[in-house]
């Protein structure tokens, strides 16, 4: 079997025994699997309504995964997406509302306001990585925190001790209306354009143009790019902001297009990890990324039907989505038991 | 409030919020002593804290008070068997450790959510009745005379014996027992031998993924403890909120701490003053008109700081996070 099927069989595998394993704890728990399963494909696919929410729920899982992808590409594990996030979905919603500007500056202003959130928030990670050798696991989960309590205080203060800031000016929103008539008055927005831009984007910065090759060589092997006269540190912290603003953009969509606004918050929203898995399922590259995306993104809404339609909790989902993760992890041993499957089927 | 009462009222508080750090740090310091990084902390609390309650509201009735170290027991185990999946992934199979530890932390808060739904057909537990309570060390009294009458020590009785919870008691044990344990028994220096240098430790015979394997099953049985002590004494149900960062705040400690379990002590109880001052500063003067949010983060940016080497250099074993190939060089 050739490395390329190999690397395509690896995640379809995990997929496939993922939900398998689903099927099995929802039998063990006393649920029928077959009405879950039927559940969840009529809440991805049911109707219109549905079509449209799942493509919004795609929308920032597809950025998320963009910002893990091209950190794994350039040797970083960037697990700080969701601080990123958040630093972007407030500093969206607050130039799309603080701010009075006619609609064709506001909205990509917003935007960028969230890029440019997230990159200097991943920045610090890039700048302690490569000037004070602090690892990027460790100091991006720190700042997730740092960063969920933070803009949890500045949303604080924004809306005078309230919880979530003023909703954005229809000149910064996302939204459009022909969007929702097309799709049975669905939170469907314009990001979803904009998610498909930026795999573009990447695909272009690393495949196309110098300063991609010089990332992917430094994440390849430091010591050979710095012999071939690359700037490792400067290229380090280079990346990590890059995908910071992937990750802030994510942001920019809950605010400008879903929420329409940025609200305190508990805890993580969950897209910055699961960003994770739609990276590793995609094997970092920026289609494999969309296909990543798609899954976890459409798992993730049609779950929210399961509680009605078939009376399964809807975190049976997020099970199988762990599991998927851990599935992909694990690909040495897929890798292992296919070569060998391989190898036996030519021996014959 | 005088300064002595804002003392005798911080110090307990602390040392409460900071027991499930202790014992899920030391977790935390074991398996990255022997090279497995765990990111799954979080989830192992979860499914301790998870076990702890369900244990708990299940024989509470019957056994009464005593039921507390059944819970905590139950959640051992619970956290060891699910930090299996860590030690099978990271060690036999070769896999990512940090993407392993993040899909452990789905899967703990997906299933424990998952079974609450299944169990009660509701997103949280009811309350517990026996929760762990606290208690004055007023000593013990044998052949007329009072031995180890703690409490009544004036100044450190009320600062730490008159509010005492025996889990805390425990942690402190722990901490120093694990402090022994790694330092001073041969397991102990094997344990680090792997973590630093395993394929020198292969050479010399010690069996690399055995003692992986045990590392990453005592991390996750003291991960399942911290988590069935935050549940039973903090917030006494489960929910999808009940552990929020606590794991991730033990993995902090274990950093601040600088891979030593009195060091992780040490981080765990200056969180534990940290943490107390961000929920309960409004009552105490000058602390006030801190904003509460320099306060929450605290934590977290002394680790970075602590990393980056303004406080001490912290530095993790070398072979930590690192897959052991054999004959790889």
């Amino acid at each position: 079997m050739s490395n390329r099927l190999i690397n395509i069989l690896v995640p379809v595998v995990s997929i496939i025994v993922g939900l398998l394993v689903g099927a099995v704890v929802m039998l063990v728990s006393g649920y029928d699997p077959i009405l879950g399963y039927t559940a969840l494909w009529n809440g991805i696919f049911g109707d219109s309504y549905s079509i449209g929410n799942t493509i919004r729920q795609i929308t920032p899982y597809i950025l998320a995964g963009l910002a893990v992808a091209f950190a794994f590409r350039t040797g970083l594990f960037n697990i700080g997406v969701e601080g990123q996030l958040l630093m972007g979905w407030l500093a969206a919603a607050w130039v799309g509302y603080a701010v009075e500007l006619p609609r064709i500056i506001h909205l990509p202003l917003a935007i960028i306001a969230a890029a440019v959130a997230g990159g200097l928030w991943a920045f610090l990670v890039g700048f302690l990585k490569a000037r004070l050798n602090v690892h990027e696991v460790i100091s991006s989960i720190m700042l997730n925190y740092t960063a969920l309590y933070i803009t949890n205080a500045i949303i604080k203060s924004l809306s005078d001790g309230g919880f979530k800031t003023e909703t954005v000016l229809a000149s910064a929103t996302l939204r459009a209306q022909w969007l929702r008539d097309l799709t049975d008055n669905s939170s469907l927005h314009l990001g979803i354009i904009i998610a498909l831009l930026m795999v573009i984007v990447m695909w272009f910065l690393l495949e196309k143009t110098t300063r991609g090759y010089e990332l992917k060589a430094v994440g390849f092997n430091q010591n050979a790019a710095e012999y071939a006269g690359m700037s490792v540190k400067k290229n380090i912290i280079l990346a990590m902001t890059i995908s910071g603003m992937f990750a802030g953009l994510a942001g920019a969509m809950e605010a400008l297009g879903t929420f329409q606004n940025a609200s305190i918050k508990a805890g993580f929203t969950g897209v910055g990890f699961d960003g994770i898995a739609v990276a590793l399922l995609g094997a970092n590259t920026p289609l494999g990324v969309v296909f990543g995306a798609t899954l976890f993104g459409s798992l993730k809404y049609g779950a929210l039907n399961m509680p009605n339609a078939a009376g399964i909790p809807e975190e049976m989902v997020s099970i199988i989505i762990a599991l998927i993760i851990f599935f992909v992890a694990c690909g040495y041993v897929i890798r292992l038991a296919l070569s060998k499957f391989g190898s036996k089927k030519e021996g014959k | 409030m005088s300064a002595l009462e804002i003392l005798y009222f911080i110090i307990p508080s602390a040392i409460l919020y900071a027991t499930p750090l202790i014992f899920t740090a030391i977790g935390g310091v074991f398996s990255e002593r022997a090279g497995v990084v765990n990111i799954g902390l979080e989830g192992i609390m979860v499914v301790g804290a998870f076990t702890g309650i369900y244990v708990n509201l299940e024989y509470g009735p019957s056994m009464g008070a005593s039921v507390i170290w059944l819970a905590i027991l139950a959640a051992l185990v619970a956290g060891a068997v699910f930090s299996i999946l860590l030690a099978v992934a990271a060690v036999s199979f070769r896999a990512d450790q940090t993407v392993t530890g993040v899909a452990l932390n789905m899967l703990g808060g997906a299933v424990t959510i998952f079974l609450v739904k299944l169990i009660y057909q509701k997103g949280q537990t009811d309350i517990i009745s026996n929760p762990i309570r606290r208690f004055s060390m007023d000593g013990i009294e044998i052949w007329g005379i009072n031995w180890f009458p703690l409490a009544n020590i004036p100044f450190f009785g009320p600062l730490l014996f008159q509010n005492v919870y025996s889990t805390s008691i425990l942690a402190f044990a722990v901490a120093i027992g694990a402090w022994l344990i790694i330092y001073k028994t041969p397991f102990g220096l094997r344990l680090r031998a792997v973590g630093e240098h395993p394929m020198a430790a292969d050479t010399m015979g010690v069996n690399v993924a055995k003692m992986r394997y045990i590392a990453v099953l005592i991390s996750g049985a003291l991960g399942g403890i911290g988590g069935a002590v935050y549940a039973q004494t903090i917030t006494l149900d489960f929910s999808a909120s009940t552990i929020a960062g606590q794991g991730f705040m033990a993995i902090a400690a274990l950093i601040f701490g600088k891979w030593n379990p009195l060091g992780a002590l040490g981080a765990a109880l200056f969180f534990g003053v940290a943490q107390t001052l961000s929920i309960a500063g409004n009552q105490i003067p000058v602390i006030q008109d801190i904003p509460a949010v320099y306060l929450q983060i605290l934590p977290y940016v002394l680790t970075i700081l602590a990393l980056a080497g303004f406080i001490g250099k912290a530095t993790a074993p070398k072979a930590s996070g690192v897959p052991y190939i054999k004959g790889k060089r």
